[in-house]
């Protein structure tokens, strides 16, 4: 009932969105259906968390063996609960921000969740897909209508490169149906598709360039800075908060299960492209002096990380991934909601037009301090929690030779991370006030709310995070086994 | 046989109607109601009721392929009447005439859905053709509308000599025209192959495959642009169930000698018809050159030609038919056919900017639309016969291409600021579009809803 109501929800709240005209109603509407969407996923977390409840099967392409059956296991729970909790504070966040046609704008950002929200849900490989490119259609319009200048070309480069990958996967998934022993669409017949090593190679390949082109991963990244610059910036922390865990939950999901050993002979070449990433977007944020951009490249060498530790193929490193999924999605949706404000309020977003914003407007520079010491992942704040097992993940990592090095080059970035992040905000929020920014006044309440409430995730996940852990413990031990414990990789793993 | 001896008086009773009516609208009125009458009788004789008992001496079987086929066919028909049959008799003095020849062309539409001796398909094939050189002619004192009848009549002409010329050597080796004696040859000679690949020419010829595909883009372009519309989906897809019924029944087993050829073809026509559609500045030049690149999509199912396919490419005619004859609704109340002619449409006209992004959508292929359900059946078809991978993924690339220039109409529409000039559309005409819409859609969610009733 709950993945159900999860899809459901913001789908239909989205429709009837389109016929409302008045934007206050439209706005509180919107708002309204978040937050019935956290309640149902706060209540799939705590009340009914039997398994009855957490999944929904019914018949749908009889024919072709596909049905719509969705469940929630704990990756699932974890990514719909940052899905569910993105979307109140983005709508509370942007509470005053201005949007011509603001019906359009909220309903397509409510078709947007319920996209995702079938990503996450989705047991079968068809349904999977279809949600996959469902979510991306809303995204494409709000990008096109509501952006910056450039808004038309960028969008359309975005929208081609994930298009194109999504088709290569489509073939791929095609390709293991009429593999698996019973020629259906459902994710445990996929679990047992019979595939030879070398079909496994270039299926891996199909299928891990549409994750990565989503993630993204160099040398695929090319369509974000310039999306994330253009978009809304709404829009821009739906892209970067929740859409880009789908190319993550991708691959935990959809690619190291069913594509074992693939993964593991190739996790060496994906883990070096992830590596080069993260030192490259790392270097280029450093010298960035747009705040959309410097976030968008931090994001990259973020999510580079990720990737990283999930092709160590190691069980505490899993756990940290799972976490950081959701952690990642907080600290950015902070940082973005506080670079909304400074363009509505100073109309630029370049670092060196601004300065002293901390003398005029404490509490933003106080709230958006924690968040960039969670982005730099410093001890006590939730991302602290997940690079750590990561990199103990990584570290301790059986499937590679290289594991130290990786370890090595992976944490440079946290010092690179340390480098742009303490820059920005001595250049924005510390030295003198500039021309631009000596009237500046400070949050208002309902950003105060949002940002507050992100401080208190940031601190209660990096104090005491035990219960996420717990979320998640099974599905890492599973996907983390589905390499491991195969015979003919596991002869070949160092001791 | 219901739907045949109706649409042949159908169109004998539309010819009288012009002389005897002195209204528009009383014609109008005759030819849909006509139409329906059409769907009504086939759907009768696809739950058994025929209402003639006709010997055709095996030339003609109408199994529920072909049945379901033609209503398919006639479903389009019916829409494309409710959305343009204004805009038809706008285009010259002979209305009536031009709801004759669409009647017409049924008759031959549904002579090759069924046939089983290649003497059907050869009246089948000129039953159609005929009747659409004149409507490709209609706009009769507009130049570029001569100039792509001539041309759509000889190079037409000419295919059709190929086709006999193949019908005629094939004749020579088996002795026979039926398709089911010519599929029983053990050991091929080489006037059979020879005659094969004279049809295989002729066939890609009339569904515009490339490298035959070079009158397309001239005559749908100079033809009145109502007419364009018919022919770009319901004599299109009417030569694939042709193709796909000529190559199944007939060169079944000689399916090795030519899918490699059909999977070359179908390479070319992809890349030709998307490649050249994005350097196109007018809409309708753009989707004749669409209507190419789907011709690759529906090639497929031919090089795949197993139970998937059959079924997806009544899919396909399906999403495709409904979706193009959609656009082209549209496209015919704009005044300028460019894509900076669409620039603000959504402003102006949300609702038909919003169907016709749904259409568009449908023909990129993106989930939820029926274009993409049927571009599934295809990819999946042709992933079954499980040679030529390759395929399947320039397939998929070229998909990706095409998405490039259906969405500069999208773009043209909602993002680009613009005064569309627009003549004015009755509120029929946009009721039709959404339940055309809404179709799209629903067919995309369940396409069990069409296909159940190939088997059931």
């Amino acid at each position: 009932m709950i993945p159900v109501l999860l899809i459901l929800v913001p789908l239909l709240t989205g429709l009837t969105s389109f016929f409302l005209k008045n934007e206050r109603t439209v706005r509180s509407w919107a708002l309204f259906a978040s937050l019935v969407t956290l309640a149902v996923s706060l209540l799939g977390l705590t009340l009914l968390k039997d398994q009855q409840y957490l999944f929904f099967q019914a018949e749908w392409m009889a024919s072709l063996n596909s049905s719509f059956s969705v469940r929630l296991d704990g990756m699932g729970q974890i990514l719909c609960l940052l899905n569910a909790v993105a979307f109140p504070l983005i709508f509370i966040s942007t509470w005053r921000s201005n949007y011509p046609k603001a019906n359009n704008f909220f309903a397509l950002m409510l078709l947007a969740q319920a996209g995702m929200m079938g990503v996450f849900l989705a047991m079968d490989a068809l349904l999977f897909y279809f949600f996959w490119e469902l979510a991306l259609i809303p995204a494409y319009f709000l990008c096109s209508q509501w952006g910056g200048p450039k808004r038309i070309q960028v969008t359309f480069k975005f929208f081609i490169y994930t298009f194109v990958g999504s088709l290569l996967m489509l073939v791929g998934i095609l390709y293991i149906y009429f593999h698996t022993k019973d020629t259906s669409f459902d994710i445990a017949s996929f679990y047992k598709a019979s595939l030879t090593a070398k079909e496994q190679t270039w299926l891996f390949w199909l299928l891990f360039i549409a994750f990565a082109i989503k993630m993204p991963i160099f040398p695929f990244h090319t369509w974000q800075p310039d999306t994330y610059e253009q978009s809304p910036t709404a829009t821009t922390m739906v892209l970067s908060g929740v859409m880009v865990k789908m190319g993550v939950f991708g691959v935990l999901r959809w690619l190291l299960p069913v594509l074992p050993d693939a993964s593991w002979a190739w996790g060496d070449s994906v883990s070096t492209m992830a590596v080069a990433g993260m030192i490259y977007a790392s270097l280029i944020a450093i010298r960035q002096d747009d705040l959309k951009r410097l976030v968008a490249y931090s994001s990259i060498a973020h999510i580079g990380l990720m990737c990283l530790t999930i092709f160590s193929v190691n069980n505490i490193g899993m756990q940290g991934v799972m976490i950081q999924m959701f952690n990642h999605g907080i600290n950015i949706i902070g940082l973005w909601i506080v670079i909304e404000l400074i363009e509505r309020q100073f109309g630029t977003r370049k670092i060196s037009e601004l300065g002293g914003l901390a003398q005029k407007a404490p509490a933003m520079a106080i709230l958006f301090v924690v968040i960039a010491l969670a982005n730099i992942a410093l001890p006590l704040t939730n991302a602290f929690v997940g690079e750590f097992l990561m990199f103990t993940g990584i570290f301790t990592s059986t499937v590679t030779k290289y594991n130290i090095w990786f370890t090595v080059l992976a944490g440079l970035c946290i010092i690179l991370a340390a480098i742009y992040t303490l820059n920005l905000i001595r250049k924005v929020f510390y030295g003198n006030t500039v021309e631009l920014t000596v009237n500046t006044s400070d949050i208002k309440l309902n950003e105060k709310l949002a940002l507050g409430i992100i401080v208190v995730l940031i601190f209660w996940a990096g104090i005491y995070s035990q219960p996420f852990l717990d979320v998640t413990k099974n599905v890492s031990t599973d996907v983390t086994n589905s390499i491991l414990d195969k015979p003919e990789i596991n002869k070949y793993l160092r001791k | 046989m219901n739907a045949l001896i109706l649409s042949a008086v159908l169109g004998v009773i539309m010819m009288f109607s012009g002389v005897m009516l002195k209204q528009k609208s009383a014609v109008r009125n005759i030819a849909i109601t006509g139409l329906f009458l059409l769907l009504v009788v086939n759907i009768l004789e696809m739950s058994g009721m025929s209402f003639f008992r006709i010997n055709t001496a095996g030339m003609m079987h109408f199994d529920r392929f072909s049945l379901l086929f033609n209503c398919i066919v006639f479903f389009s028909t019916f829409v494309y009447l409710l959305l343009s049959a204004r805009d038809i008799e706008k285009t010259g003095n002979y209305y009536a005439e031009y709801f004759t020849l669409i009647f017409f062309i049924l008759c031959g539409v549904i002579l090759v859905s069924s046939f089983q001796s290649l003497l059907i398909l050869f009246l089948g094939i000129e039953i159609i053709s005929i009747p659409l050189y004149i409507l490709t002619g209609s706009d009769k004192k507009n130049l570029k509308s001569n100039e792509a009848s001539l041309k759509y009549f000889l190079l037409g002409a000419f295919s059709t000599g190929l086709m006999l010329m193949g019908i005629a050597l094939i004749y020579g080796s088996v002795g026979s025209f039926s398709t089911a004696q010519i599929n029983m040859t053990e050991k091929p000679g080489a006037l059979m192959i020879a005659g094969m690949i004279l049809l295989l020419f002729s066939m890609s010829f009339k569904v515009s495959a490339a490298p035959f595909h070079f009158w397309t883009p001239d005559v749908y372009d100079g033809a009145p642009t109502v007419f364009t519309s018919f022919m770009a989906t319901i004599v299109k897809v009417a030569a694939f169930i042709a193709f796909i019924r000529l190559f199944g029944e007939a060169f079944g087993n000689l399916q090795p000698q030519w899918q490699i050829w059909i999977a070359l073809i179908t390479a070319a026509t992809l890349f030709i018809g998307n490649i050249t559609a994005v350097f196109q500045q007018s809409v309708k030049r753009m989707l004749a050159y669409s209507s190419i690149a789907q011709a690759g999509f529906m090639l497929l199912s031919l090089y795949a030609m197993n139970a998937d396919a059959k079924e997806g490419l009544l899919l396909y005619s399906a999403a495709y038919s409904l979706a193009t004859i959609g656009i082209f609704a549209v496209l015919i109340k704009m005044n300028d056919y460019t894509f900076d002619g669409f620039n603000g449409l959504a402003k102006y006209q949300p609702l038909l900017a919003a169907t016709t992004t749904i259409f568009l959508l449908s023909l990129a292929g993106i989930p939820l639309t029926a274009g993409f359900i049927s571009k599934f059946y295809m990819l999946k078809a042709a992933v079954a016969t499980g040679r030529h991978l390759w395929l399947v993924i320039f397939a998929v690339l070229m998909a990706a291409v095409s998405v490039y220039y259906y969405f500069r109409v999208i773009q043209a529409m909602y993002f680009k600021e613009g005064q569309p000039g627009i003549i004015t559309t009755s509120p029929v005409f946009k009721y039709t579009l959404v339940v055309l819409a809404a179709l799209i859609i629903i067919l995309g969610i369940f396409p069990n809803l069409l296909l159940n009733w190939y088997y059931f």
